[in-house]
């Protein structure tokens, strides 16, 4: 008996729980109306008074959110009056400053969110609060962007959109609109050409050139909702998310430490910042493009180290050429080049390894992998050689063979003519 | 020296087994000499270029390894790593189109020249045979690479024969050993290639080159109208023999220039879950054929298109195979006779189609 109790008892519980979750779902739910016919859009664009911007492949009016959700009002009454009643709820365009918390009605609700997409972030406005734009906003300046300065307000397209303003390939264009107006910058006293700069660097050229979406854009590095010029501890480990050995290698270096205590900006002291350039060998050494005698000169330890390196790197280098330029000539020639292909994509792997080494500021290191490098170019180069070799041997062994038939045709012919000389008399 | 040696060798031979026979034959043998001549040769070429095949196939048999995860493998072991092999494989490869190419050349000379006629009917029946088996030895070894182009072009040409009605469908899944052109496909054409064909193809070849020998060079019409004395002939050994020994030569100094300067590439293996790579298309001599399916429409009265293609192929190899049987009045007012229009209209309609089926 008192089994049964415990039994209903658990399934009241349960189904309450449920019953529960249910209510407070739909009452979250409250604020996305999508009614089955909207007045506020039919209206409006039976008037010919649909927001400037407005489009027909806004996400919003995809997924059938009707206009009241974000403005108020009725959208089930066809009477102007009714539907865009204050008391219904209207609110109209909402104010400059007001614009995150409007969005985050729904945005920070994981409640209404999670109904579009089950694993959606709702800590956009929390975050923007966090970042300059948010702070700035907060603080009363109108100028700052806010989440319509980027996504637009009518015309939102979800970010893997190549339409939207977000998409990876127009972020810079976007982030332009404000930050490449330099009457506005100045009041901030920042510069304005960082798209510019951004799209002849290394990063610009892999993004807008080559439309390699693996590439950075402004938000990559500086973060979107909460966006904040790194600082000078934290930009080795902006570099880092990507370029994850160079950070681990600098930061186990002495050098780390010596930046710090210099104020010098971790990668961005050698590499620069929007016009990160690709990396040149020269960079490294003691030659007029160094960066390493920026602070070292003759006579110092890292004088001495820098000069290694270049000079390991460059032999490396020189090596891989050789036989690079080898295995194109047997490629040319069409002789087997697999294996040469093979061995030369592990030279160009210890190259580049080679490379990343340089940050661990580390001669013996750097000296050891491109010994690694040249070992495998010379084995390549010498390969490819023998190819090379097998083409004309194969060449000149079809010129004696033809030389021996054409002997052998000769005392055919002869014969022949002989004995037709015989036969005839 | 040599020659002492040889006689000697023959002696012994002679002694015990008694060759005369084959001694006398090879002493009166003789071939006929007029303006046509040169296509006594065509015969031979084909094959000498058959023993080429043969050599270089078992050679390349020590190394081949039939199989889905072999064979690519193995043939491009052979051209990269084997000595001599890229030359051995070069050489089966080329030699095989330059077979068909010599083969075909000999038929239709045959058939402008009447060779064909009484007494020689059966000739022309195993040569067609012949023709028949070197094709299936040209579509079975395409395959054995194994790789992409290979692959699919085996997959078009079966699903052709399983247009036929009736035996169609199951012809193509024994073909293919399966429903579809898979590993078992490989290791059936192999065997094929290898052991079946060679077997079949040797009865007919032996039968064919014993009715030349028995029944002699045939005489065209204009040679036998001659008066006895001024027929020319040669003897056949060792007059003729040497002559084709000089074409022998040289057609084998361009078989190998052709496998040093324009190898045959490999491409890549084969994979069924690829799409199928731009320009599929069966070997040359299938392309007449192949282009003449492509340009038919889809139905013709009530029939399939590509159904009623592939029946006609069948019927007109079937008649041409029994062309000596055909009797075609003469008529003496025409310029060319009716048959050797016929033949000028064939040899026409496979050239232009082979060009388009390359330019399309």
């Amino acid at each position: 008996m008192r089994t049964r109790f415990f039994h209903v008892l658990i399934y009241f519980i349960t189904i309450s729980f449920l019953f529960g979750v249910n209510v407070s779902a739909q009452k979250e739910n409250k604020t996305i109306q999508s009614p089955k016919e909207d007045h506020c859009y039919s209206c409006h664009k039976e008037n010919d008074n649909l927001p400037k911007d407005f489009s027909e492949n806004d996400i919003h009016h995809h997924a059938n959110i009707s206009c009241s959700s974000c403005h108020g009002g009725d959208p089930t009454s066809g009477d102007q009056e009714i539907a865009m009643s204050p008391s219904k709820g209207f609110v109209g365009a909402p104010k400059h400053k007001d614009i995150p918390k409007f969005c985050g009605k729904c945005h920070s609700n994981i409640n209404i969110m999670r109904v579009f997409q089950p694993r959606i972030a709702t800590d956009q406005v929390e975050q923007y609060y966090t970042s300059i734009h948010g702070k700035k906003l907060l603080a009363g300046d109108g100028n700052v962007a806010e989440c319509a300065s980027c996504h637009s307000a009518h015309a939102i397209l979800p970010a893997k959109d190549p339409r939207s303003t977000v998409y990876a390939l127009n972020v810079p264009g976007t982030c332009n609109k404000c930050h490449g107006n330099s009457e506005l910058m100045k009041k901030y006293n920042l510069p304005s050409n960082q798209l510019e700069e951004y799209s002849k660097s290394v990063h610009g050229v892999a993004l807008l050139k080559m439309k390699d979406l693996g590439a950075p854009a402004c938000n990559d590095c500086h973060g979107n909702h909460g966006a904040m010029p790194p600082g000078v501890t934290s930009i080795s480990h902006v570099c880092g998310t990507c370029h994850v050995s160079n950070m681990e290698y600098f930061n186990s270096t002495g050098m780390a430490k010596a930046f710090e205590e210099q104020d010098f900006h971790g990668c961005e002291q050698c590499h620069g910042n929007h016009a990160v350039l690709k990396p040149t060998d020269e960079m490294i050494g003691v030659g007029k493009d160094s960066k390493c005698v920026d602070c070292h000169s003759s006579g110092d330890e890292g004088y001495a180290v820098a000069e290694k390196i270049y000079s390991s790197l460059t032999n490396l280098k020189n090596q891989f050429s050789l036989a690079d330029a080898k295995y194109l000539e047997v490629k040319k020639k069409g002789m087997n080049d697999v294996e040469i292909g093979f061995l030369l994509q592990d030279a160009k792997q210890a190259l580049i390894q080679s490379r990343t080494l340089i940050h661990t500021f580390d001669s013996t290191k750097v000296g050891a992998k491109t010994k690694d490098g040249i070992e495998i170019s010379n084995k390549a180069a010498l390969l490819a050689q023998k190819e090379i070799d097998e083409y004309y041997t194969r060449r000149n062994g079809f010129a004696v063979a033809t030389l021996v038939f054409l002997l052998v045709v000769i005392v055919l012919y002869f014969k022949i003519k002989d004995k037709e000389k015989k036969a005839n008399k | 020296m040599t020659g002492n040696f040889g006689n000697k060798i023959i002696s012994w031979i002679d002694e015990r087994y008694d060759i005369s026979p084959l001694k006398n034959m090879l002493k009166h043998k003789k071939v006929p000499v007029h303006k046509h001549s040169m296509w006594y040769y065509m015969g031979g070429v084909t094959l000498f270029l058959f023993v080429v095949q043969l050599l270089t196939g078992i050679l390349l048999l020590l190394y081949y390894r039939p199989g889905e995860d072999n064979a690519y493998e193995s043939v491009r072991f052979i051209v990269t790593e084997v000595r001599f092999g890229w030359l051995i494989r070069n050489v089966h490869s080329w030699s095989a189109n330059l077979l068909v190419l010599f083969a075909f050349i000999h038929m239709f000379s045959v058939f402008f020249s009447k060779a064909y006629e009484k007494p020689r009917e059966l000739t022309w029946v195993t040569g067609f045979i012949v023709l028949v088996f070197t094709l299936a030895f040209g579509f079975s070894g395409y395959l054995l690479p194994w790789n992409e182009l290979a692959y699919f072009a085996t997959k078009v040409g079966t699903d052709i024969v399983g247009v036929v009605p009736v035996i169609g469908e199951p012809l193509k899944i024994f073909l293919r050993g399966g429903e579809d052109v898979t590993g078992a496909t490989l290791s059936r054409f192999f065997g094929i290639h290898v052991a079946i064909l060679p077997a079949i193809f040797t009865v007919f070849l032996t039968l064919h080159l014993l009715f030349i020998q028995r029944q002699g060079m045939h005489e065209p019409e204009h040679f036998k109208n001659l008066p006895e004395e001024k027929k020319k002939y040669i003897p056949f050994f060792p007059d003729f023999a040497l002559k084709d020994l000089l074409l022998w030569v040289i057609v084998f100094n361009v078989l190998i220039f052709l496998a040093l300067y324009f190898p045959w590439e490999l491409g890549n293996k084969a994979d069924a879950f690829a799409a199928a790579p731009a320009g599929i298309r069966p070997e040359w001599y299938f392309m007449f054929m192949f282009q003449s399916l492509k340009l038919l429409p889809a139905h013709i009265l009530f029939l399939e298109g590509e159904l009623l293609g592939v029946l006609f192929f069948g019927a007109a190899g079937f008649v041409w195979m029994l062309v000596p049987y055909i009797k075609v009045k003469h008529r003496p007012n025409w310029k060319i006779q009716p048959l050797t229009l016929i033949g000028i209209i064939i040899v026409a309609f496979i050239v232009i189609m082979t060009v388009i089926g390359y330019l399309v």
